[in-house]
């Protein structure tokens, strides 16, 4: 048992203050302790890519970084991913191209889109492969996931 | 191919690519999934670290709370049987309970507040085991003096099938050319994206537990747990939300489940297990570690005439319930000739015990590795005949229908030939043999692989009981209702994760009742609000619910016709159910279907004598079982430095009857195609002699990126099916079945040029880099 730390996560917008053990992970706090269950944790040792969320915008693996790393940094997360009821691109996309089959790998998939959509916009089919091969998924074989995240690049490029 | 279908369904429902009703939740990281429910208390297990041994006792640590062996003696063992004469039902304690049989194994329960804390106390927890000489090999196990898993039995053989059609001796004398394939399949894991879960609830108002857990099967894990337990069924809900994945590994009980139920019943609190992925990867369940020997026998012009076969399954330490240690070496006996017309067949086919994780099915069972060996020794055939792969199996495959094959299975209307036909044309072959032969002059080494299969699906409480299995699933319930402002639920007995199963079912009933999907509701996945069914596996879902909802909503349909008929004084024969409304064709009177829903419920007394208030149906369905097939292509280029294998094109030309919604045909194809590269390229689960597991992270077992698996070709047929009343045929497994064997056939077209080939799945660089050295032909 190790002593608790109380800190600040900035999550979506919002504050949540937490009270963890120093090696809590930040997948376990976000799930666990805000209450955020869209984040999905399949692996716990960084290759998978279900717990990737947002931090300062770059994508990150949760599950391999403890909460207390994370404190008073901005933080995105899926349920952060819309705006009000309009889905974000890349939310619509995976639902018109069948992007997901059972969707446990997918708040994490539209989390590393999103994140490195922002940082390129205009990535290429290849760099789009590359970036996306950071995550697993198990039910797609892919296909309908690269087509997704083209269908949102290119509508995400209209919008701008 | 089915120009007609087309038009009779233009204006349907069924057929159209419509969005899944499942994914606006998952999206938004709004699904529920099992490790996303709170509890007071969490349970992690200690496991035995060595394969095999006498377990001398367990030491909890006094500040914390846990379970052995000692402390279940009320609880029953997980056996499961099958009525076989050749079957040795062995059982599963909870906890091991004095005996280790392999890696994994759980030996004792720690309960605690956090999951962390119970980690804790399972890293002091201290225990005694006599090591003994475990059996990991396949063949070790059948070798005479071999140490047995389960001490009491004669041998590790637990169940063994035999097939010998009258005539064998004779036709197989009779050969031209013997042709022999010694196949190795190395074990596979599904590798579910979810792991397991596991969260039990006690209601201190009713004295019941809820179970809310990762499965495929709810109504299956309801009754094997209350009867472990000895719990009336009635007391024990079992809820499965949404699932991440399961391809066969969550069919099967797991132990942990029985335990945190009874945990919850002990403690009256909530009690979660959610699985890590080291423990999925040892301890779950594991597949298709198998071999086969086979002799092809072939009259002079490369006419099948008759098979010989010898298949050993690996079934790891026990048998899993329900489906049995069985289910690899009996459908890979039953199931073996394939889609090639050859009528003398012989086989001996074995499960067999080691000090290994149990096995489970995993999508497709044993069909990848069958289709692999039929599918390498049909292309070893053709170079020995000195004919193209294309040509022997033009001479081979089933073009008649019904075809009753050598094991008494009846394959319904198919396109064999046809969908190998038009994968040739698409590629084009020709073009792809050019660029072969042009390529090769600069030190370059393409692939063409070819694999033709049938996929076994949809298939009835006949098939299963035909492999003696105790209890036989099969068939599956609707209760289809309509409520009072015209929407319609379905509460189905199968349960999907992940196939869109919601979106394909409601299609189906849109279509018979009027009303459009989005105003139907499909509940699934909670014993208390289903009727019995028997959860999604063996590519089932679609055809057995959608055939219960076909037959319920036919029914439901008929209702409202007689209520419609008698409102508006016509002949029920008169009345046709058209999208939102009921029609009378000689008067051009219509009622609103919200209108005929609501006299049901609220006017009844207008129905009096005529029918029941209320509009409430039941469908049930258990068919004899329909034949999907397809011809898969690989294109691969193989790097001879490095053993390297890039998938460049994979093609699937699939006839799977009528297409629901051709966008999620397309993604079971997708998902089943790429495990199916992994399976020929990647993965495998590797034990060492001692019956360590050396795989257990997602690093080392090489689940692939999308660098790994190619953009996919498809293109279907549709024959519709007369053996299935949606006219569909099963669609989940084929992907996996068929990909090994093009991939590898691929490969070992690639390197034919150094008299290379491969009879092994995963071919992986080390072993195609060991395959090449020893032809000499490469530096080394
Ligand atoms: S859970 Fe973090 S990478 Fe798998
Ligand atoms: S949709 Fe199931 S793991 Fe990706």
């Amino acid at each position: 048992m190790t002593d608790r730390h109380d800190i600040d996560l900035h999550i979506n917008g919002d504050i949540y203050r937490v009270s963890v053990e120093a090696r809590k992970t930040l997948a376990d706090a976000i799930r666990d302790d805000c209450g955020l269950t869209g984040t999905h944790i399949g692996c716990e040792h960084g290759v998978c890519g279900a717990c990737t969320v947002l931090l300062n915008d770059q994508p990150v693996r949760s599950c391999l970084m403890f909460a207390v790393q994370a404190k008073d940094k901005p933080i995105r997360t899926v349920e952060g991913l819309a705006k009000g009821d309009t889905p974000h691109a890349l939310q619509q996309a995976f639902m018109d191209n069948h992007g997901l089959q059972c969707g446990f790998c997918t708040p994490g998939f539209l989390m590393l889109a999103a994140g490195a959509l922002e940082a390129k916009p205009d990535m290429s089919e290849e760099e789009m492969v590359h970036v996306l091969s950071s995550n697993l998924c198990r039910c797609t074989g892919y296909h309908n996931i690269l087509k997704s995240v083209k269908a949102a690049a290119a509508e995400m490029a209209k919008a701008r | 191919m089915s120009g007609d279908h087309q038009t009779k369904h233009a204006t349907t429902w069924v057929g159209r690519s419509i969005r899944r009703v499942e994914d606006r939740a998952l999206v938004h990281g709004e699904g529920c999934f099992t490790a996303d429910l709170p509890a007071d208390l969490h349970v992690r297990f200690v496991r035995s670290p060595v394969a095999s041994g006498r377990l001398k006792h367990v030491t909890i640590p006094d500040t914390a709370r846990g379970l052995v062996a000692a402390d279940l003696t009320r609880i029953g063992r997980i056996k499961p049987m099958l009525h076989r004469p050749d079957y040795v039902a062995v059982e599963q304690p909870i906890l091991a309970d004095g005996v280790i049989r392999f890696v994994g194994e759980p030996i004792a329960a720690i309960i605690a507040s956090s999951p962390a804390e119970a980690e804790d106390h399972v890293e002091a927890t201290f225990y005694d085991i006599d090591e003994t000489d475990p059996v990991v090999d396949v063949l070790a196990a059948l070798a005479p003096g071999a140490p047995r898993v389960h001490d009491w039995t004669k041998h590790n053989i637990l169940v063994e099938g035999r097939v010998d059609t009258p005539g064998f001796d004779a036709m197989f004398a009779s050969a031209a050319r013997i042709v022999e394939v010694d196949i190795t399949s190395r074990r596979q894991h599904a590798l579910p994206l979810e792991p397991r879960g596991a969260h039990a609830d006690f209601d201190r108002r009713t004295g019941r537990i809820t179970l809310t857990c990762s499965t495929q099967s709810p109504h299956v894990m309801r009754t094997a747990i209350a009867e472990l337990l000895q719990l009336p069924e009635a007391d024990l809900r079992v809820i499965a939300p949404d699932v991440g994945g399961g391809f066969g590994q969550k069919m099967m009980l797991p132990p942990e489940y029985v335990l945190i139920v009874h945990v919850a019943r002990m403690t009256k609190r909530s009690v979660a297990w959610i699985e890590d992925r080291r423990e999925n990867l040892i301890a779950s369940f594991h597949a298709r570690d198998m071999r086969v020997k086979l002799k092809a026998a072939f009259s002079a012009d490369a006419k099948l005439i008759a098979i010989d076969a010898d298949m050993a399954s690996n079934v790891g330490a026990y048998s899993g319930f329900p489906i049995t240690c069985g289910v690899e070496a009996l459908m890979g006996m039953a199931e073996l000739p394939g889609p090639y017309d050859v009528q003398q067949y012989r086989c001996v086919s074995r499960g067999v015990a080691t000090n290994t994780c149990p096995m489970a099915p995993y999508r497709g069972v044993s069909r990848p590795v069958i289709t692999f060996t039929m599918e390498r020794m049909m292309d070893t055939a053709a170079a020995k005949f000195g004919i193209d792969p294309i040509d022997i199996r033009r001479r081979n495959l089933i073009d008649k229908f019904p075809y009753k094959s050598a094991t008494g299975l009846t394959f319904d209307d198919a396109t064999y030939r046809e969908v190998m036909e038009i994968a040739v044309r698409e590629l084009p072959l020709s073009q792809l043999r050019e660029r072969q032969s042009e390529m090769r002059k600069h030190g370059r080494y393409l692939g063409i692989g070819f694999s033709t299969f049938s996929e076994r699906t949809g298939y009835g409480t006949p098939a299963f009981a035909a492999r003696g299995m105790e209890s036989t699933p099969g068939y599956e319930n609707v209760e289809i209702a309509m409520d009072p402002s015209g929407n319609v639920t379905a509460r189905i007995g199968a349960f999907p994760h992940g196939q869109g199963l919601k979106t394909t079912l409601s299609q189906i009933i849109a279509d018979e009742v009027g009303v459009s999907p989005e105003k139907i509701n499909i509940i699934a996945g909670d014993t208390d609000q289903t009727p019995y069914g028997w959860g999604s596996f063996a590519s089932r879902s679609l055809v057995i619910s959608g055939g219960a909802c076909l037959v319920g909503a036919r029914k439901l349909k008929a209702k409202l016709v007689r209520i419609a008929a008698h409102l508006m004084k016509v002949a029920p024969e008169d009345v046709t159910l058209e999208p939102g409304f009921a029609k009378a064709r000689s008067t051009n009177q219509s009622i609103p279907i919200p209108e005929l829903a609501r006299t049901a419920y609220h006017k009844a007394h207008l129905l009096y004598g005529v029918a029941d208030a209320g509009l409430v149906e039941q469908g049930f369905y258990d068919p004899p079982g329909t034949f999907s097939n397809a011809c898969h292509v690989a294109v691969v280029e193989v790097d001879i430095e490095t053993g390297g294998v890039k998938v460049e094109r994979f093609m699937v030309v699939e006839d799977a009857g009528r297409l629901i919604n051709p966008m999620i045909v397309d993604g079971q194809i997708h998902g089943g195609v790429a495990q199916g590269i992994a399976n020929a390229l990647l993965e495998e689960i590797i034990y060492d002699e001692r019956g360590n597991i050396l795989t257990a992270t997602l690093a080392d077992f090489l689940p692939p990126t999308m660098s790994e698996v190619p953009r996919f070709e498809l293109h279907h047929i549709e024959t519709y099916s007369d053996a299935t009343i949606t006219e569909a045929k099963g669609i989940g497994e084929g992907g996996a079945i068929g990909a090994p064997a093009a991939v590898v056939n691929a490969i070992s077209d690639a390197l034919s040029p150094f008299g290379v080939a491969f009879y092994e799945l995963p071919v992986t660089p080390q072993r195609i880099r060991a395959a090449l050295r020893k032809a000499g032909k490469a530096n080394s």
